[in-house]
């Protein structure tokens, strides 16, 4: 625990002095999909629900946190609060429909809800269309705080995140926390302990779907646009790769994922379609060969280890 | 706004959506006979069909070999790869949560769909007709080889629909989905009958992918396109059901083609209307007996 907390810690501190090395917008970028990455786990590696649209609360979110941005001027707190409670909210209304479901089932029944809130919001007056949203003013934090640099901005987005994380880790290990994962691996036995399970469940996916809003938000601010790039199908798939390819139902996984792909995708924009092959490639990998995901085999070899000098002891 | 609309734009949209809603239900019947055998939900099924389309294309293109030999020898082409890929992909996943299945078909069409847009860039290709003109029926015209993609279309539900539900090999295949070691030692080789099935969903996605082509253009983002509407269609007829499947494939088709005349708008979203409504009134689909889920 102690070496956790510690490495904890060093994360932090190279989070805090990486503008001075790393182009702080990709930073910034990398922060925000932890933040949806961590989401998406919270369904995936702790309920078991595998959301195939996730994109529509984060790209959803997107367009409301810009357009109380631009056209409500509202303050930026607010914008991204109300980007993350009206992402919740379709959570929750998705979730009315599909946690009566789950395994393949929830997910092509979100995958096809998604595709839905893709052409409202293709077709809604106030996204822009096709166009998206452009020039998402970025006013003062709090209303004095200035963070129309993005050296400062990266600050604020860290802040949000390890809030974001550390509230996500509150969740997972909360008494909630544990059914959550009693239901991902026996949800009948939960439900003959008397609890409910699609009340977690409904609970969760609405959990996960803020949490997505509020990446979206940020993800907003930081590139002062959404677009429907935002809401597609593609983002939806990559969320699902950056889990898996971390560790599904690990705390770090999520974050070593989005980093990975983020910076995957950086350096293969300029080769055009290699950047999904690549996606599908990893994607492919991981799931025949590294189930339990980068963080999941490290955890997995540092147990081993314990068990043999435990044997050996 | 009733009397604003013509016969033709009613009748031409009606045939329009009985040309999609043939597509949607010969792929999700595809969908629904792989699923019902493997439960594998094969999301690259899109991409399996755009592949049938683009055989015939470099079949054409290539080797000059025509329509008619392209409707015979794409799906043969396609199912083949289809097999090997559920030895090497769907095999080793088999007894794990089906939901790998699921991601692991989507990462082979994202590699495939990728990787023909690399190589032929992302524009359709036109594909020829092989029958040309048509029949002036007084309230529309009606181009011949739109007539022909319906009716085979019909035949190859029908005549799909009749070999699973009705036949001795049918039975096998739902036998080896409930009870696969009691099929297994009855002597039938179950692992073999797997890959073949597979393979037939393929070939049928392959088969609806040549039709198509003189239809759609041939290009490599046609499959993507369809099959989000296809999972719309399968969740409404019920996961796995054969008949569901078809019946809701052309059902769906005409009210897409109404929606477009009466409030095109809508069009677009109408299939995803009903499948919230479905799923809010019978949430296990139109057409499922309770027993198969």
């Amino acid at each position: 625990m102690a070496v956790r907390l510690l490495l904890g810690l060093a994360l932090l501190a190279a989070a805090l002095v990486a503008p001075y090395f790393v182009y702080s917008v990709t930073l910034m970028v990398i922060l925000s999909f932890v933040v949806f990455a961590c989401s998406f786990n919270l369904l995936l590696g702790y309920t078991g629900l595998l959301c195939f649209g996730h994109a529509m609360f984060f790209g959803g979110a997107a367009y409301i946190t810009g357009y109380m941005l631009k056209s409500m001027s509202m303050p930026l707190e607010l914008a991204l609060l109300g980007g993350t409670l009206s992402a919740a909210l379709l959570g929750f209304f998705v979730g009315l429909v599909a946690v009566r479901k789950s395994g393949i089932q929830f997910a092509m029944i979100t995958f096809a809800i998604a595709q839905f809130i893709y052409f409202i919001l293709l077709q809604a007056p106030f996204t822009g269309g096709e166009d998206g949203m452009q020039s998402i003013p970025r006013p003062a934090l709090l209303g004095f705080i200035d963070v129309s640099s993005s050296t400062t901005y990266y600050y604020v987005v860290l802040a949000i995140t390890v809030a974001a994380v550390l509230a996500f880790y509150r969740i997972v290990h909360s008494p909630f926390g544990e059914i959550l994962r009693a239901i991902r691996d026996n949800d009948a036995r939960v439900e003959s302990l008397g609890f409910k399970p699609e009340r977690f469940k409904l609970l969760a996916l609405t959990l996960s779907a803020g949490m997505a809003g509020l990446a979206g938000g940020m993800k907003a601010t930081i590139f002062q646009f959404a677009t429907l790039t935002d809401v597609s199908f593609p983002i939806s798939s990559e969320v699902i790769l950056m889990t898996l390819l971390g560790g599904l139902g690990t705390l770090a996984g999520p974050m070593v994922g989005a980093g990975f792909i983020i910076v995957l995708n950086e350096h293969l924009a300029q080769f055009g379609e290699w950047a999904l092959i690549a996606q599908g490639a990893i994607l492919l990998l991981v799931i025949m060969f590294l189930r339990r995901g980068i963080i999941g085999e490290i955890n997995a070899l540092i147990r081993n280890r314990r068990v043999k000098k435990a044997d050996r002891g | 706004m009733f009397d604003a609309i013509s016969p033709q734009l009613l009748f031409g949209q009606l045939l329009i959506g009985l040309i999609n809603g043939s597509f949607y239900a010969m792929l999700s019947m595809g969908l629904a006979i792989i699923f019902g055998l493997m439960n594998v939900v094969n999301f690259a099924h899109g991409a399996q069909y755009m592949l049938g389309a683009f055989t015939a294309w470099l079949l054409l293109n290539y080797l000059g070999v025509p329509y008619w030999g392209a409707l015979v020898l794409a799906p043969v082409i396609v199912a083949a790869v289809g097999m090997a890929m559920e030895r090497a992909v769907l095999r080793p996943l088999q007894h794990l949560d089906h939901l790998y299945g699921l991601l692991a078909t989507y990462a082979v069409a994202l590699i495939v769909e990728g990787l023909i847009r690399q190589r032929y860039g992302a524009t359709g290709m036109p594909y020829p007709s092989p029958i040309n003109g048509g029949v002036n029926l007084g309230f529309m015209f009606l181009p011949w080889y739109r007539f022909y993609v319906v009716i085979f279309s019909i035949v190859i539900c029908l005549g799909t629909w009749l070999l699973i539900e009705h036949t001795r090999l049918g039975a096998y295949l739902r036998a080896a989905n409930e009870k696969p070691d009691i099929v297994e030692s009855f002597g039938v080789n179950v692992p073999r009958m797997i890959t073949l099935t597979y393979g037939f969903g393929v070939g049928l996605a392959a088969l609806s992918g040549v039709l198509a082509a003189p239809i759609y253009q041939v290009s490599p983002s046609m499959g993507t396109s369809l099959m989000i509407t296809v999972f719309a269609v399968v969740v409404i007829g019920g996961i796995g059901s054969i008949s569901g499947a078809i019946m809701t494939g052309y059902v769906l088709g005409l009210v897409e083609a109404l929606t477009k005349v009466f409030y095109p708008a809508g069009a677009g979203m109408v299939v995803f209307v009903v499948m919230i409504i479905v799923l809010l009134m019978k949430p296990n689909g139109m057409f499922s007996s309770p027993e198969r889920l």
